[in-house]
């Protein structure tokens, strides 16, 4: 199987600071991987360096072929303006964007697929509803809509279900596993380790650098986890410049 | 005096009625969408320093050929791209937000505008110039707010998907590849265009009136981009109509008895409009079944 992005020795951060460093290994095309680690281990940084939106300070990070618009990417903390006054519906077309682009009509084709997303999601009849009347997991799910139509082989998800129920979870993780089971990379961000074991057959244990990369049951051991509690979290403003070289 | 002489007649009567009615009915069309846009994009008062960052290109158009509309305009454009020009750089190439410099700048060019006008004109100019002469709306000076008001609406329908998705989800439209920069840019352009359209009409200092009332008044109305809009444009149409007449009629200057008609609307929409208006929240309504 081809790999859907290599790392070889990437360290990424911000102002020369590392944020996670020296990560070498790779997610295969089809896999699906959750990335655990502890609050401000660099996970959310890793996604952004994945998807492109940060530069590596160092290393070398392959997309393989792959393009900015062939990733799907949820950020944990989207930039969304929930109070604009925009409907559901056209929140969700929006997802097909790589066909309609600025300038293309919305064709009567493409309004029936974004309808049949929404049902995925469970929010049938939700089209006509501004997203400011939207509860934070409705909400979510209008993102997950929007995903499904973006028809991506690759998605990354940064905890797509903090402050979700349990439901919903479960709703949003079937779709995750159908991403799955159509071939497509997924990579997302998780907190609850059962979760994964049940949901994820890959796992990245990172706390600023990697402590495991593999299989979930081989990474989420208990010795693992209790290296990844470690961490330092410090931020030296004179930190010496990192001279390790590559595991 | 009957509703016919009242309401109608002047501009049956007077041809530079007509003509101003023409120019309002223009900027409505332009500044209405435009208007919205710029309060979804929290950049209302954006609109305001823009508005005076034209002023320096007016005044020297002015001193160039005297009195000419469409040679003011010009030199106002100018002005205005350059400030936005250079408040978006600043933006982007440095930590400092674009509120910020676009305020550094706006200030720097009125500052610019008044020495100028104040070295080289009398007071009668620079009244002119800040407060307009919708009256004195000449046919060029007609054709070239009415040609904006077109280009405006046909950029808008070109361009329009792009600004919502910019200004709604940022993040979205940077990670599908869309040109965030250039739509914003186009989008500034477009807001100091159509305020070189209102400064003919309305002056520097009104300019800006017609664009913000009617979009600010115009939430409490519709909850939709394209009603916003529509709302929008009726409102600054009325209030053009409206305030035309109520300078004709008490002798009043026109571009001020405009935007004061617009402000009373807007605070009309606050007290009482169907929308998140006063009397929406302090005269509740009994709760729905579901
Ligand atoms: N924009 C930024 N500028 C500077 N430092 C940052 C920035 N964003 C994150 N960091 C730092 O990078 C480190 C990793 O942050 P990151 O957001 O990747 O953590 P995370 O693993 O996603 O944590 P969480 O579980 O809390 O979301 C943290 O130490 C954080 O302080
Ligand atoms: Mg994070």
């Amino acid at each position: 199987m081809t790999a859907g992005f290599s790392l070889n020795d990437v360290t990424l951060g911000y102002d020369r600071h590392p944020a996670v460093h020296h990560l070498t290994g790779s997610f295969l095309a089809g896999s699906l991987t959750a990335v655990v680690g502890p609050n401000g281990s660099g996970k959310s940084t890793l996604l952004k360096g994945l998807i492109g939106l940060l530069s590596p300070l160092d290393g070398r990070l392959e997309r393989n072929g792959l393009r900015q618009r062939d990733i799907a990417y949820l950020p944990q903390q989207a930039e969304i303006d929930r109070s604009f006054p925009i409907s559901v519906m056209e929140t969700v077309l929006l997802g097909h964007w790589r066909t309609i682009g600025l300038f293309r009509p919305i064709t009567r084709a493409l309004r029936r697929q974004a309808e049949d997303a929404l049902v995925a999601v469970g929010l049938d009849g939700f089209g006509r509803r501004p997203i400011a009347s939207l509860s934070t997991g409705q909400f979510q799910r209008v993102l997950f809509a929007r995903m499904l139509l973006q028809d991506c082989p690759v998605i990354l998800l940064d905890e797509p279900f903090t402050a979700i129920d349990a439901k919903t979870t479960a709703d949003l993780l079937a779709v995750v596993t159908r991403w799955h089971g159509e071939r497509r990379t997924v990579i997302a961000v998780l907190h609850d380790l059962d979760q994964v074991r049940e949901n994820f057959p890959d796992t990245l244990l990172i706390s600023r650098k990697p402590i495991a990369w593999g299989s979930t049951a081989e990474v989420l051991r208990a010795e693992h986890l209790f290296q990844a509690r470690q961490m330092a979290e410090a931020w030296d403003d004179r930190a010496e410049i990192c001279r390790r070289s590559v595991i | 005096m009957d509703p016919y002489a009242a309401l109608i007649q002047p501009f049956v009567e007077f041809g530079f009625m007509r003509r101003a009615l023409v120019a309002c009915l223009a900027l409505s069309l332009g500044c209405g969408p435009v208007g919205v846009l710029l309060v979804l994009r929290r950049m209302s008062l954006v609109g305001d320093a823009l508005s005076h960052a034209v002023l320096p290109g007016a005044a020297i158009g002015f001193m160039i050929a005297g009195l000419s509309l469409v040679v003011m305009g010009f030199g106002g454009f100018i002005a205005g791209l350059a400030v936005a020009v250079l408040s978006g750089l600043v933006a982007r190439v440095t930590p400092q937000r674009e509120d910020a410099s676009f305020a550094a700048f706006y200030l720097i060019s009125l500052a610019l505008g008044v020495l100028i006008v104040s070295t080289r004109g009398s007071n009668v100019d620079l009244v002119h110039v800040l407060f307009g002469t919708i009256l004195a709306v000449d046919d060029a000076s007609l054709l070239l707010v009415v040609s904006i008001a077109t280009l405006t609406l046909v950029v808008l329908a070109v361009i329009g998907r792009g600004l919502i998705v910019e200004c709604f989800d940022p993040g979205f439209l940077r990670a599908v590849g869309g040109p965030g920069a250039i739509l914003h840019f186009a989008f500034l352009v477009l807001v100091v265009m159509n305020l070189v359209a209102g400064f003919h009409a309305l002056g520097t200092l009104m300019a800006v009136g017609l664009m913000m009332l009617p979009a600010a008044a115009a939430r409490f109305w519709a909850g939709q981009v394209t009603t916003l809009a529509a709302t929008s444009s009726a409102i600054a149409l009325a209030a053009g109509y409206a305030g035309l007449l109520l300078s004709f009629h008490a002798n009043l200057p026109s571009g001020p008895a405009i935007i004061l008609v617009a402000g009373g609307v807007y605070i009309v929409s606050v007290v009482a409009g169907p929308r998140g208006s006063l009397r929406t929240r302090f005269l509740p309504r009994r709760h729905l079944e579901a």
